[in-house]
């Protein structure tokens, strides 16, 4: 699990790649939260075409991600995602909460 | 009444965040045997990931202890997945299986069974409070044309 920050004019950008798993999240949640802290951003954007496996876990990273843009005012993308991570964003419903574009549709 | 298995695998280890890539390697490779689907390999992946996080997190909240996971394919290419804790267990079952409900903090959603549901057949939990949790998940893959 690695994750590559980008930030610019109140526009943060991660992208994530390998594995998010309950083992990789763990460290992908307190990345997450040292780069809003930093950054304070307007629009966040999660960029998940590098990501080869997901399970529940990157729905709590998700759900983080929004939770913490709301209180910062801002919004939340998530993009690029693959379809095996598409599917179990969709089981759980999340696209009810949040922006979300496959990868084919970017 | 225990269906005889074509062919069955066991594994052990303990219960260390980073045996979850592991348990769901092993898994997918002892299902390629089955001809499966790229998405089928993905759902089976998928749902292993999510009962052994299950039982690493809230089976042994504050320690290490033993998981097994038993792979089974019984006839009518149907693939079964145990997988198997001795720690805590869950007090109560069917509000575990709910959408959004967890005890397990703001690094898990509380949809692990409803991606269990969603990726497997069938999906049977047995918990005893203190003496662990054993999680049963059936998957039929579809039958392929072989040339």
């Amino acid at each position: 699990m690695e994750i590559r920050t980008k930030s610019a004019d109140r526009n943060l950008l991660l992208e994530l790649s390998g594995e998010l798993d309950h083992h990789g999240a763990r460290s992908a949640l307190r990345e997450l939260e040292e780069a809003l802290d930093a950054a304070l951003p307007r629009k966040l954007v999660l960029d998940l075409s590098g990501i080869t496996f997901m399970d529940s876990s990157g729905i709590a990273l998700i759900l983080r991600a929004q939770q913490k843009m709301q209180l910062l005012d801002g919004s939340l993308l998530v993009r690029g995602v693959p379809p095996q991570a598409r599917r179990v964003l969709d089981a759980a419903g999340i696209s009810r909460f949040v922006t979300i574009k496959s990868l084919s549709a970017n | 009444m225990r269906t005889k298995a074509v062919n069955e695998v066991a594994l052990a280890f303990p219960s260390q965040s980073r045996n979850e890539g592991f348990a769901r390697s092993t898994a997918a490779g002892f299902a390629a045997q089955m001809d499966p689907t790229l998405n089928e390999l993905e759902d089976i992946k998928t749902a292993v990931s999510e009962a052994v996080t299950n039982a690493i997190v809230h089976g042994y909240p504050d320690s290490i202890g033993p998981v097994t996971m038993k792979l089974r394919i019984l006839p009518g290419n149907v693939l079964e997945l145990t997988v198997k804790d001795h720690g805590r267990g869950i007090p109560d079952v069917d509000k575990a299986r709910q959408p959004m409900f967890t005890t397990g903090g703001e690094e898990r959603s509380g949809m692990g069974f409803t991606i269990m549901e969603s990726f497997m057949d069938k999906v049977t939990v047995r918990s005893a409070v203190n003496k662990g949790t054993t999680v049963v998940m059936r998957k039929k893959l579809a039958p392929r044309l072989k040339q």
